[in-house]
């Protein structure tokens, strides 16, 4: 046997090494964890700085051990590969799986391990996790708002409903299929509004009335985000084509329309549909507070999506409005037929991003005195018989955001990859 | 032909006309009936409210207008503060999301994933109400760094007392002029006789002596004050000097910086991945360093991709600091388009004022990028 020098690694003495290497990266994760899990320090006998940073040091020797180029090993090439090519990323490397170990733990005990999952009251949360019953019995009002519960299986079925017709588009015969745009843009609302109007609200054939402001909850989220992108999208086609007209009235409306409502936060909007709308309406005319609100953040996005689609207009190429033209099309058909269809395509992950931020802002119909899921959780935190649970009300609140966002964005880049075409 | 492109335009115009004449006209009659008439005189009365915290002097027998200046500049203030921030963590993350660094990688993307995704109003809930409520009372707040204190009431550092404050101003401003005829000076040596000077170690240290200096020769001079535990009544403490930073600022800037960031590390990444591989071989070829291939080569060119979705995101800062009225940090809103307007009654004054007032901040910051976009677009020649 040759003599092996430990500080320079070497193909001949892989299987050594790799041990060698492995074991002082365990032993520094192992050092991390009884430091921090367990109050035990078992590098007490060094001075207390190089203590401190000893699961570092032994993480980065072992790494440096195993970092062996071209071993014939496929894990340990792929693993050299992307954490451990230098010193510096080794370090960076340890210090983000230190910070995961570091994080994760009492997270995991905060969500599951120490959680109470079982009882009725705040009496049975006595751990130190967090306290799911709180959740469990705001369930409804968290879904709801204030509407009765014996009314709830309204809000279901017309939420059922409506779905339903959203997918029959999926099932036209392929005959009807030139429809399927009128079908969603003028059909769908129309019979949508009837549902919601006549099913949760109420009022008619036997139904209790409802009254808009014991709505709310994540139904009222939906409502609101709904209604607003079904009317938000026409609106903004109409303003982008208003704003690369060639009429300069028409031009400058949608320009400065467009300018205004960027230009102001949601916030403002929302206080004036509140306090400054009823003054510019006859006195005695009472609209609806859910009307104006959807009324307000439509308006609002239909800015964002118009300069959407205005980048998608004028991405399309000279070509394509001179080719139409001399087929002889007027303006509406020279849009309707080859530009925007094109247009739409390039913007559709523009025009999701825009409706992501609609169901983002959502929450800030409080202002106007609407709660919905976050709304109802600040309305929960302030009940004395539950009191201090505000955290796991933002969570719970938080996970499902994020679950709703985050399948929107991934459903938008699917798309995106479906209707690309290649030019 | 010409009736065809003029009556569009004729109805545009008359239903605009009709809208703002029917607006007007209720409103009026709504004005009339209410015994108020339409003006800005209210901004000269005593405002008569307190506001918790404040940059200017101001107090409750002051006019509506310095607590609308109050507001404005408290929007500003966290405006500000949060744009620096989540430039800086959106530049790391985005560098981070194009390491070669697998675990890296994974952890910027799972950070931008997770905050983009969750309502920003939720997460300035989240640190307020949940996560700074679980911070110490000021009796049992641990000491940081040997003198600030990060209590439920906020975060407590010591506040520098001046001397001869402007002194050091103008020295400051001095340093700056001079920094930059010596970087003009130093671009034309090396464009005429290819020296090089180290530019930034120069900058820096005429950055730091000349302020430096007039602590010898100018009489300025620096105390600190610290903050002193007070006791208020047999339960209640607070902390005394220093400088106080209220937990509503602290919660509304880390919200906001942590959302932002998000979008500006996407930029970032977009920025940087947009310049071709090509650039980066050929600087390399010509012998530049590693450090001169980002400084000379990457970053002018990746800046011009990431600048203008940057600014708007800076925008949607500025305007998401609206939100501050959610949790009563006396910004714009909650001063002027709340409070004041709870006591006037002028619903459309103060929320005409308020609109006019964001449009004119977005207008601003949206001019001077495009200025300083064009300064640094490619100068075809």
């Amino acid at each position: 046997m040759t003599n092996i020098n430990l500080l320079k690694p070497n193909k001949e003495n892989l299987n050594l090494f790799v041990i060698l290497g492995a074991l002082f990266f365990c032993l520094g994760i192992f050092d991390f964890c009884l430091n921090n899990f367990y109050g035990k320090n078992i590098t007490s006998f060094l001075p207390g700085f190089i203590s401190f940073f000893t699961p570092v040091i032994f993480g980065m020797f072992g790494l440096y051990l195993i970092r062996i180029e071209f071993s014939g090993i496929k894990l340990l090439d792929n693993l050299n590969k992307n954490i451990n090519t230098n010193n510096f990323n080794a370090a960076l490397s340890i210090g983000i799986i230190i910070l995961i170990i570091f994080s994760v733990a009492p997270l995991l005990n905060w969500f599951i391990l120490d959680a109470t999952f079982i009882g009725d009251s705040k009496e049975a949360c006595t751990g130190e996790g967090a306290c799911w019953v709180y959740i469990k019995t705001w369930f409804n009002r968290f879904m709801y708002g204030m509407y009765p519960n014996a009314e709830q299986w309204r809000v279901n079925t017309t939420f059922i409903l409506v779905l339903v017709l959203m997918g029959a588009g999926y099932f036209f015969p392929l005959r009807y299929k030139k429809y399927l745009t009128f079908y969603y843009v003028i059909i769908l609302p129309i019979i949508s509004f009837l549902l919601i109007y006549y099913l949760i609200s109420g009022g008619e054939f036997g139904l209790e009335w409802v009254e808009t402001g014991a709505w709310g909850g994540l139904s009222l989220t939906f409502i609101v985000s709904f209604f607003s992108l079904i009317f938000c999208f026409p609106i903004g086609m109409m303003l982008a084509l208003g704003r690369r007209s060639d009429l300069s009235v028409v031009k400058y409306s949608s320009l400065s329309f467009i300018e205004f409502w960027r230009g102001v936060p949601l916030i403002t909007v929302l206080f004036m549909s509140a306090v400054m709308f009823p003054m510019f309406l006859p006195d005695g005319t009472y609209v609806d507070k859910l009307i104006r609100v959807i009324v307000a953040i439509t308006l609002f996005e239909a800015a964002y999506t118009a300069e959407v689609i205005r980048g998608g207009l004028q991405a399309l190429p000279r070509g394509q409005y001179d080719a139409a033209k001399s087929l002889g099309m007027g303006y509406w058909k020279l849009h309707l037929l080859v530009i925007l269809p094109q247009a739409l395509k390039l913007v559709i992950p523009g025009i999701a991003n825009t409706f992501l931020a609609l169901v983002k802002d959502t929450p800030l119909i409080f202002v106007v005195g609407l709660l919905e899921l976050v709304g109802m959780l600040n309305l929960a935190k302030t009940n004395p018989k539950w009191l201090g649970f505000s955290m796991e009300g933002y969570v719970f609140a938080g996970i499902i955001f994020w679950i709703i966002c985050y399948s929107m964005s991934k459903y938008s880049q699917s798309l995106e990859l479906k209707y690309k075409t290649d030019r | 032909m010409k009736l065809k492109k003029i009556l569009p335009q004729f109805f545009t115009l008359l239903f605009i006309l009709l809208i703002f004449g029917f607006f007007t006209m209720n409103a009026q009659e709504n004005m009339d009936t209410r015994g108020i008439e339409f003006g800005f005189g209210f901004l000269k009365q005593e405002a008569s409210f307190d506001i918790q915290f404040s940059l200017i002097d101001y107090d409750g027998s002051m006019s509506y207008a310095r607590a609308y200046l109050v507001g404005l500049l408290n929007t500003l203030l966290v405006s500000f503060i949060g744009i620096i921030l989540c430039t800086l963590l959106g530049a790391v993350i985005g560098v981070a999301r194009l390491s070669p660094n697998y675990l890296i990688r994974k952890t910027a993307s799972f950070y931008i994933e997770f905050f983009r995704n969750i309502p920003l109003l939720l997460q300035i809930f989240f640190w307020y109400f949940a996560a700074l409520r679980a911070l110490p009372m000021p009796e049992d707040a641990p000491l940081l760094f040997g003198s600030s204190f990060m209590t439920i009431k906020g975060f407590y550092t010591p506040a520098p007392i001046w001397n001869n404050f402007d002194v050091f101003m103008i020295s400051l401003v001095l340093a700056m002029i001079v920094i930059y005829f010596f970087n003009k000076f130093a671009q034309k040596k090396q464009e005429e006789e290819g020296k090089q000077y180290p530019k930034f170690l120069i900058s820096l240290g005429i950055f730091v002596l000349l302020p430096a200096l007039t602590f010898i020769v100018g009489g300025v001079d620096l105390t600190w004050s610290f903050p002193v535990l007070k006791q208020l009544a047999l339960t209640s403490f607070t902390y005394e000097g220093g400088l106080g930073i209220p937990p509503e600022l602290i919660a509304l800037t880390l919200a906001l910086t942590l959302y932002t960031a998000t979008f500006i590390a996407e930029n970032v990444r977009a920025g940087i991945q947009g310049i071709g591989k090509g650039q980066k071989e050929a600087a390399a070829s010509i012998g530049l360093t590693p450090s001169q291939v980002l400084k000379l080569v990457i970053m002018p060119q990746a800046l011009r991709i990431i600048i203008p979705p940057t600014t708007n995101q800076y925008l949607n800062l500025t305007k998401n600091s609206s939100l501050a009225a959610a949790i009563a940090y006396p910004d714009l809103v909650l001063v002027f388009a709340g409070t004041a307007m709870m006591q006037t009654g002028r619903a459309i004054e103060i929320v005409g004022i308020t609109m006019a007032t964001y449009l004119t901040i977005s207008l601003t910051i949206s001019l001077f990028m495009n200025w300083y976009n064009k300064r640094i677009a490619i100068q075809e020649k």
